[in-house]
């Protein structure tokens, strides 16, 4: 079984980002860049299948400009067999996204796809759910388990209010909750050995793909700032701030 | 043209997200009606029919829309998309999983976890765990958006749809194995008005005991931080932040929770909070509006006794 699984390069998760001064989109320059946590939970799962057995190869894809190639490396460096960087510099919507990625997963008849369920920098929560849809595929999203079983994988997913369990035939899309798995880190041989991996070029165009524009980002702001408060030096003083002033309890 | 707003529900009763969902639907031009897909749901069809505003209520009653899954409600919804200007859920597990699926299927992008409506076409919403807002406009026919239920008010009762049915069948592409609940009598985190949320300081499993005394002292929720949940303390579903829940009550009580970002991402719209930490330099005293600076198993007790 091939599994591919769609990473995305975004600022790293500790980064406090700021908003630039004409109100544009969020300042970028020499600013951290790292592989999108959900992704790093996507990639770890398909390498523990790989190594369990029930996976024949790891394939990793992503869409973007060249820097993104980074991230690839990254993710062969923990352990994937092949790279596919779609190249584009366009601003892409998670639908745009998800019909690249149907594209690629046509190609490649990978029968898992494992994705984020978000990435941290756009917060949408889409791409897996659409790629589904465009591909009339089985979905489990927000997936905190996974077992492959006859002819397919049961999941378990998080939703609110406790856990879900769903079995899905192949070929299907997941998407990953946090608690999935904890990723491993690169060592160093195995980061020079991703050097050496494959990693395929391919253009958007390419693949038959034709994007339309859907949005339109009128402005990126600050949110409101919180007014500055006080600290209190007792319990006592607290309830009574909370009491008198705050008017809470 | 019409709103449509996809309820939310587990077959049995109507769930508040969904009344806020009808009420940001209130705020666009046009009629809304309301889809209830499930089986054996009369009394969510009766609850929708009396929601202010609601002027049609569409029923799919069927063994397959039972669980609610992803695939054959979003061909549903694509299925009567058609005469809508707006499909509108509430940003919750249920409707993150359709609404992607349903604008997918209909080639339209999707505006994920609106905070504010601008106009009709204009939707602000957080990006980046909550350090931004963007502004968006949508240049889709039909605008498909979920929106933050702890940006919206609910919506009252009064009103009296009529209801019609749908008669469409589609099969889900997975199969629902079972569904584990978590049990609690406490009000519901995301519309509680007061939360205490716990973080690693805690310690155990067992001293979240005292967080809960207190929330119970508030009648509140329990909340807790995502290193509370990944060290065994609380269960996942009670966590708050960009990957858990969104909250915003009127008091939201954090304590031994150092304030990583995405944690704030989940509370920082609450109107008065207090951070409880023996250190005075966690990023949360930053957004607290009172901070006390103790050792919470000696605040905690003080704190139960004294409400």
């Amino acid at each position: 079984m091939k599994v591919l699984v769609a990473v995305k390069r975004v600022v790293d998760a500790n980064v406090k980002v700021r908003v630039s001064a004409d109100h544009s989109g969020v300042e970028l320059a020499n600013v951290k860049m790292a592989l999108n946590p959900f992704c790093e939970i996507a990639v770890e799962e398909a390498i523990r299948l790989k190594e369990a057995g029930k996976a024949s190869e790891v394939v990793v894809v992503t869409i973007g400009t060249s820097a993104a190639q980074e991230q690839l490396r990254t993710a062969l460096a923990l352990g994937a067999d092949r790279a596919i960087h779609v190249t584009t510099d366009a601003e892409l919507v998670p639908l745009s996204v998800a019909k690249l990625l149907l594209a690629v997963q046509q190609q490649e008849q990978a029968q898992l796809i494992i994705l984020g369920k978000q990435s941290i920098d756009g917060d949408n929560n889409q791409t897996g759910q659409m790629l589904a849809a465009l591909g009339k595929l089985p979905q489990a999203t927000f997936i905190s388990e996974v077992e492959m079983i006859d002819g397919g994988v049961a999941v378990t997913r998080e939703v609110d209010g406790g856990v879900q369990v769903v079995k899905l035939p192949l070929p299907a899309v997941l998407t990953t909750d946090l608690r999935l798995n904890e990723p491993r880190y690169a060592t160093l041989p195995n980061i020079m050995k991703a050097k050496k991996k494959p990693l395929d070029t391919v253009t958007a165009e390419s693949l038959g793909v034709t994007l339309k524009t859907h949005q339109q980002i009128l402005s990126v702001t600050p949110p409101k700032a919180r007014q500055a408060g006080v600290m209190v030096d007792s319990v006592a003083a607290l309830v009574d701030k909370l009491k008198n002033e705050a008017k809470v309890i | 043209m019409a709103v449509l707003v996809i309820a939310e529900h587990d077959n049995h009763q109507l769930k508040a997200d969904t009344l806020k969902a009808v009420s940001a639907a209130s705020q666009l031009d046009g009629d809304i009606h309301l889809l209830v897909a499930g089986s054996d749901c009369a009394d969510v069809v009766s609850a929708a029919s009396q929601l202010a505003g609601v002027s049609k209520v569409f029923v799919a009653e069927h063994a397959v829309y039972q669980h609610q899954q992803a695939e054959n409600i979003a061909e549903l919804i694509a299925a009567n998309a058609a005469s809508y200007s707006h499909i509108l859920a509430a940003a919750t597990s249920f409707g993150k999983d359709v609404l992607p699926r349903a604008a997918a299927l209909l080639d339209v992008a999707m505006v994920s976890d609106i905070v504010e409506i601008v106009d009709g076409e204009t939707f602000v919403r957080p990006i980046y765990a909550g350090s931004a807002l963007a502004t968006v406009k949508s240049l889709d026919a039909v605008k498909v958006v979920s929106i933050r239920s702890s940006a919206f008010d609910a919506v009252a009762q009064g009103g009296n749809a009529v209801t019609e049915t749908l008669p469409q069948v589609f099969e889900p592409l997975s199969e629902f194995v079972s569904k584990t609940a978590i049990a609690s009598e406490r009000p519901e985190l995301s519309s509680a008005n007061v939360v205490v949320s716990g973080g690693r300081a805690l310690g155990s499993a067992a001293n979240f005991a005292l967080i809960e005394q207190l929330a119970d002292k508030l009648g509140g929720a329990v909340g807790a931080s995502r290193a509370a949940v990944d060290a065994g303390y609380v269960a996942n579903d009670l966590q708050v932040g960009q990957t858990g829940k969104i909250v915003a009550p009127s008091l939201y009580i954090a304590v031994g929770i150092s304030g990583a970002i995405q944690h704030l991402a989940g509370m920082k719209d609450s109107k008065v909070i207090v951070a409880i930490n023996k250190d005075p330099q966690a990023p949360i005293f930053q957004v607290a509006d009172y901070g006390l600076e103790a050792d919470l198993f000696e605040a905690l007790p003080s704190l139960i006794e004294m409400i």
